[in-house]
């Protein structure tokens, strides 16, 4: 047999979830992320795993924390709606500076939405989402490969840095099918100074909390933290670089609308438009760097997303706004086709809005 | 030939695909052919994405009232009763994924078993992942006859890696759907074989029956 299976994006985030050495999930069936939580629920009982559907995404987020005091690799999954629910959970995950996996496979909204995929959960993943000062570490593939090796990848941020990391992605991504290869991940797990699994009254006991009544006390608890989120945003943000080595004009795309536009980006090219593209794999930290050193050289941005405009405020953000950025974009389930990106990039390039 | 053929198998084994393309083939033939989609698991890729194809080969396609418009609300359609009382026109199903979606054939077990002129048949890709191997399409093909309360007769091998899928790739799986078929008592059908890679598949397998397929089309 070939090395590769053909997987839906879905199944390809358990699996490698599983060789991660993820044995808990805990979840609540939610178009279009099921096939997460079914083939969790077929292979974990197989391999001594936990495989739990929760009463709800509250229940389910809040057994997450649990497991992940005891510094074992936990995750859930859910859909937009569903994610909205688990808020509260994670920021207190986040808050208790604990790693876990959480997976936003998107589709329309506000509120109830639809069942077609979407973009427009970036600012819930990457400005916040829950109460309090957070972050997470917020992974955005464009392949099914990239599903199970960024699934893997995740695990291990979360932990090094104890943060918990999202994977997200959208419909679309979770239910195409491509060839794809989990690797193995050779995850030992490792004695943590920290976590709650009893002293045998050997050392004193382990507190996982995130209440500090103290101010004095809870300022410092943000401060260091935010010590860590500098330490995770100089080292760990992540991006493609496409054509950008002569580049006139810079497309930012992430996920599905990056698969769209590097179609459309090939197409300009063989028009003579000098247009390259900037992925960004990781939305937090936002690739600020290239992004940064693009606004020296092109002449201006492409922002292209399925949603009304959220990314496009990073894109400003890194490039303290040197350049005019534009946004090409669909929401509410609908996607950008190439010839609508190739649009935008003329009319980019004719130097009109 | 019997009159119904149901096509269920491993979520994602590509049972809507093989269903479309023995419709459409059924058809050619001058029968009066009925597709009907009685997949209740999944609200994407639908038989239905087929609908002008079906319109233009004069296919009967019956398929759920929600299909393709997002509500997703599994419900079977009232026209699947027709199927078994019009016994003058060959009827395909396409079933749902795996046991969850063998349940939906639940309800029309006793006109099947009554008329008793049906094939029900189990598809397999030997790279899917939870049936790569023999046992494990077996533990599914099970699951799936104590769901459906049906026993499978025939086996269909429709290995393959999506676009990447070489000639030699599903030539080694042949093999492992015929120990299968013998390991189940059921008889192998065909190996259904995308038409990019049949011509080179029938060079390497002379002797192999196949069945050519076009695809569904892709958006990305």
């Amino acid at each position: 047999m070939a090395d590769k299976v053909l997987m839906k994006g879905n199944e390809a985030i358990a699996e490698a979830a599983i060789k991660a050495g993820c044995r808990h999930y805990f979840g609540y069936p939610i178009t279009p992320q099921t096939e997460i939580a079914a083939y969790m629920a077929k292979r974990m009982p197989k391999i001594g795993g936990v495989f739990l559907q929760a009463e709800s995404e509250v229940s389910a987020i809040n057994m997450v924390y649990g497991v992940a005091g005891t510094g074992m690799r936990v995750m859930t999954s859910s859909s937009s709606p569903g994610i909205s629910l688990k808020q509260e959970g994670i920021s207190y995950i986040a808050g208790a500076d604990l790693p876990a996996l959480i997976v936003n496979i998107q589709r329309g909204g506000p509120g109830l939405g639809g069942i077609q995929p979407s973009q427009s959960d970036y600012f819930q993943s990457t400005k916040g989402g829950g109460h309090g000062d957070y972050r997470l570490i917020v992974l955005t593939p464009d392949s099914v490969q990239e599903m199970a090796d960024l699934t893997m990848l995740a695990f291990e941020l979360s932990e090094k840095y104890r943060v918990p990391a999202m994977l997200l992605a959208d419909g679309t991504m979770g239910q195409m099918m491509e060839p794809v290869e989990i690797r193995e991940a050779n995850y030992t797990p490792t004695e943590k100074d920290w976590t709650v699994t009893g002293t045998q009254m050997k050392r004193k006991h382990n507190v996982v909390n995130s209440l500090y009544l103290s101010p004095e006390e809870l300022e410092k608890t943000n401060f260091e933290r935010f010590e860590r989120y500098k330490q995770i945003e100089e080292n760990e943000a992540r991006y493609e670089s496409f054509m950008m080595e002569d580049a006139e004009y810079c497309v930012v795309a992430f996920g599905i609308a990056s698969r769209v536009s590097k179609n459309a980006v090939i197409a300009a090219r063989e028009m003579g438009i000098k247009v390259g593209m900037i992925r960004p794999i990781t939305i937090w930290p936002f690739p600020v760097k290239p992004l940064a050193e693009a606004a020296d050289k092109v002449k201006s941005f492409l922002s292209v997303e399925l949603s009304m405009g959220q990314m496009i405020e990073d894109v400003k953000l890194a490039t303290e706004c040197k350049k005019p950025v534009y946004l090409c974009n669909r929401v509410g389930g609908m996607i950008p086709t190439p010839e609508q990106v190739l649009e935008s990039i003329k009319k980019m390039a004719g130097g009109e809005r | 030939m019997k009159r119904i053929t149901i096509f269920s198998g491993h979520y994602g084994s590509g049972k809507t695909n093989v269903a479309i393309n023995y419709a459409v083939d059924l058809g050619k033939e001058g029968r009066k052919v009925s597709i009907a989609d009685l997949d209740i698991v999944n609200p994407y890729f639908r038989t239905k994405d087929s609908e002008e194809m079906f319109e233009k080969n004069g296919i009967e396609l019956i398929s759920l009232p929600f299909a393709n418009t997002s509500v997703d609300l599994p419900s079977m359609p009232s026209a699947a009763y027709g199927l078994f009382s019009r016994r003058d026109r060959n009827v395909i199903i396409d079933l749902g994924g795996d046991d969850r979606g063998a349940f939906a054939l639940g309800r029309f077990r006793p006109m099947l078993l009554e008329e008793n002129d049906y094939e029900m048949v189990f598809t397999v890709n030997f790279y899917r992942p939870l049936t790569t191997t023999v046992d494990e399409a077996i533990e599914v093909f099970n699951e799936i006859e104590y769901a459906s309360k049906l026993k499978f007769t025939k086996i269909v091998n429709n290995s393959n890696l999506g676009r990447e899928t070489k000639a030699e790739d599903v030539a080694r799986t042949v093999a492992l759907a015929k120990e299968l078929a013998e390991k189940t008592n059921t008889e192998f059908w065909f190996t259904s074989v995308d038409e990019s890679v049949y011509d080179e598949l029938s060079g390497l397998l002379p002797e192999e029956s196949l069945f050519k397929l076009k695809l569904q089309k892709k958006i990305f």
